[in-house]
C-alpha cells in the first residue's frame, strides 16, 4: 500500500514505485470499461471541479467522464465562458470554485506551475491536467499504460518522440516517466523546437537530426501535435515540416516491425502524421484515449476516495 | 491491540471435508449445474471457489465456470476506513446474464461485503439467481442477507475475529477464532467490512 498523494502535479517528483502503483491501479478500471453498466457509486456525494483555463476537448471530457463513472458530480469552468475574460485573477477564480466545496480540482492552465500555485493555497487535492510547457502527468501515465500493455514492460525500450519537444508538456512528462524505467529516448524535430540541452532532460535522452535515423529500431514512436500557432515563431512552412518530420509509412518501416505508434491528440493528419500511419495496425491512438479514462479513474479514486487527508483514523470493526 | 488465539474452529482436514460437503450441496441444489457459475470474493473467496469447482468436477464431471470479484469499488465504508483500500481486478470472463450464480466468501459477518458483491455482479448483467456460500457464518448481520450454503456456524462476540488461513494465500490451512485484547490504545486497520 502506497502513502496517499496529496496532489498530482507532475511526473518528475513521483517515484518509480508510485508510477507503477498507478499503472497497476488503472487495470481494474480498464476492465470496468468492458462492463455493460459503466457507472459506479464509489465517489457518490463527492464533487470534482474541472477548471480548464485553456481550451481542451479530450482531456476535459476524459476527466469529466472518469469522475462521473465513479459516481462523483462535476462542476466545470471553461476559459471561454468564464470571468477570466473579465479580468479576474487565477487565485480569485480558484477560491470562488473552492468556496462551492468541491472535493478536488482538476486544472489546466497555460502558465507552467499554475497548479502548484493553487495546490499551495487550497486544502483539496489538485490534479494537473496540463500546465503551460511544464507537465501533463495523466497523459504520460496513459501513454505508459498503453506501452506496458502492448510491450509487457517499459524497461529498456527505445522510444522516439517527434516534433515540437520544446513546447510540449506531453514530451516532458513522458521523458520524466520513461527514463525512470530505463527507457532510451530519442528526440527529433526542427532545431528551434529542441530544448537547448537535451542531455539534462534525463539519463539516456539523445537528439537525432534526421527522422530516418531517429525512428531506426524504435519500439515506440510518438508523434506530437504541431501547434500551428507556433509555426510563425520563427517561420516554418508546413511543407518543410512534412518533408522533414512527418511520420509516414515509409519512415515507420525503419522502426521495429512491432513498433507502436502513439499520438496524444488532437492529430493533424497530413501534417505530423500520415493518415496511413494514424489508421494503421501499429497505431494505438484510440487505445490511448480509452486508457486515459482508466488512468484518470484510478487517480480520482486515489485522491478523492477514502477519508479526508486530515481525518483521524477511526478504530474500525 | 493484541491478537490472541482463542480456539481452532476447523483443522485442515475438517476444512477439506466441509468444502467437499458444500460442493455436493451446491451441485445437488443446482439441478445438474447447467447454468451454474461460482464467483469468489477477493481475497479468500477466490481460492475457495476454485476448490469447490474442482470438487464438483471430480464427482459430477461438470466444468463449472469460476470468476473472481473485487468489491473495493462497491464498499460503503470508503470514507471511514483508515487506509484506502487498493482496487484489485475483477475476473469474470463468462456472461452473468441468466446464470445461476453462487457467491463464495470465507466469512459471513455484517453482510455488507455480500451487498457490495451483489452490486458488482449487477453491473455485469442480470443473473437468474444469486445464492451465497460461506465457509463460516459468524452472525452479527447488519443487512437482511443469509447464506444458502454454510460450512460452519459459529457464535462470536463483536470483538472476536474469525481468521481463515488458506494454503494458496497464507501458506497454512486452518480456521481460528481470535480475539483482540486492548493493551495500548491503537488505531485499527481498515479491515473487512
Amino acid at each position: 500500500m502506497l502513502q496517499r498523494l496529496p496532489h498530482l502535479l507532475g511526473i518528475e517528483t513521483l517515484s518509480r514505485e508510485q508510477i507503477e502503483f498507478f499503472l497497476d491501479q488503472a487495470k481494474p478500471f480498464q476492465e470496468f470499461h468492458k462492463h455493460p453498466l459503466k457507472k459506479l457509486a464509489t465517489l457518490r456525494g463527492k464533487t470534482v471541479a474541472i477548471a480548464f483555463f485553456e481550451s481542451s476537448t479530450r482531456t476535459r471530457i476524459s476527466f469529466t467522464t472518469a469522475a462521473s463513472r465513479l459516481g462523483a458530480d462535476t462542476m466545470a469552468l471553461q476559459a471561454e465562458a468564464s470571468s477570466l475574460k473579465k479580468g479576474e485573477s487565477l487565485i480569485d477564480t480558484v477560491r470562488t470554485l473552492d468556496a462551492m466545496k468541491p472535493d478536488a480540482i482538476v486544472m489546466r492552465h497555460s502558465s507552467s506551475g499554475a497548479p502548484h500555485f493553487v495546490a499551495e493555497r487550497l486544502d483539496i487535492p489538485v490534479l494537473n491536467a496540463g500546465d503551460g510547457t511544464h507537465e501533463h502527468p495523466t497523459q504520460a501515465l496513459l501513454d505508459a499504460l498503453t506501452i506496458r500493455d502492448r510491450k509487457g514492460k517499459l524497461e529498456g525500450l527505445n522510444v522516439t518522440i517527434l516534433g515540437d519537444i520544446l513546447h510540449s508538456r506531453v514530451a516532458r512528462s513522458n521523458i520524466h516517466l520513461l527514463t525512470k524505467f530505463g527507457a532510451r529516448i530519442t528526440l527529433c524535430g526542427p532545431p528551434m523546437w529542441m530544448p537547448p540541452d537535451v542531455a539534462t532532460l534525463g539519463p539516456c535522452v539523445r537528439r537525432v537530426l534526421r527522422i530516418e535515423e531517429a525512428v531506426d529500431g524504435a519500439d515506440v514512436v510518438m508523434a506530437l501535435r504541431v501547434q500551428t500557432e507556433r509555426l510563425h515563431e520563427p517561420a516554418l512552412p508546413p511543407d518543410e515540416y512534412i518533408a522533414g518530420y512527418q511520420l509516414t509509412p515509409e519512415r515507420l518501416r525503419r522502426a521495429r516491425p512491432d513498433a507502436l505508434v502513439l499520438h496524444p491528440g488532437p492529430m493533424i493528419r497530413g501534417l505530423e502524421i500520415d493518415s496511413a500511419v494514424a489508421d494503421g495496425p501499429q497505431s494505438c491512438v484510440l487505445e490511448q484515449v480509452t486508457n486515459g479514462l482508466a488512468v484518470r479513474m484510478a487517480l480520482l479514486y486515489h485522491l478523492v476516495g477514502g477519508p479526508p487527508a486530515d481525518a483521524p483514523h477511526p478504530a474500525k470493526d | 491491540m493484541r491478537i490472541v488465539e482463542k480456539r481452532q474452529l476447523l483443522s485442515a482436514e475438517e476444512l477439506g471435508r466441509t468444502l467437499q460437503r458444500m460442493a455436493h450441496e451446491i451441485a445437488e441444489k443446482s439441478g445438474g449445474a447447467k447454468d451454474l457459475a461460482l464467483v469468489g470474493v477477493r481475497r479468500r473467496g477466490a481460492p475457495l471457489s476454485q476448490r469447490l469447482a474442482k470438487s464438483i468436477k471430480g464427482f459430477a464431471h461438470v466444468e463449472v465456470p469460476v470468476g473472481t470479484l473485487d468489491i473495493t469499488l462497491y464498499r460503503d465504508d470508503l470514507s471511514t476506513v483508515g487506509a484506502q483500500p487498493v482496487v484489485q481486478s475483477t475476473d469474470i470472463d463468462f456472461p452473468v446474464d441468466n446464470r445461476d450464480l453462487v457467491i463464495v466468501d470465507d466469512v459471513l459477518y455484517t453482510g455488507r461485503t455480500i451487498r457490495a458483491a451483489m452490486n458488482g455482479l449487477f453491473d455485469l448483467g442480470r443473473p437468474r439467481r444469486i445464492r451465497l456460500c460461506v465457509l463460516i457464518d459468524r452472525g452479527h448481520r447488519e443487512l437482511p442477507i443469509e447464506a444458502s450454503f454454510i460450512g460452519k456456524t459459529v457464535q462470536t462476540s463483536e470483538t472476536e475475529i474469525v481468521e481463515v488461513r488458506l494454503q494458496e494465500i497464507d501458506g497454512e490451512e486452518r480456521v481460528m477464532l481470535v480475539d483482540r485484547v486492548a493493551d495500548t490504545a491503537g488505531a485499527g486497520s481498515g479491515g473487512k467490512i
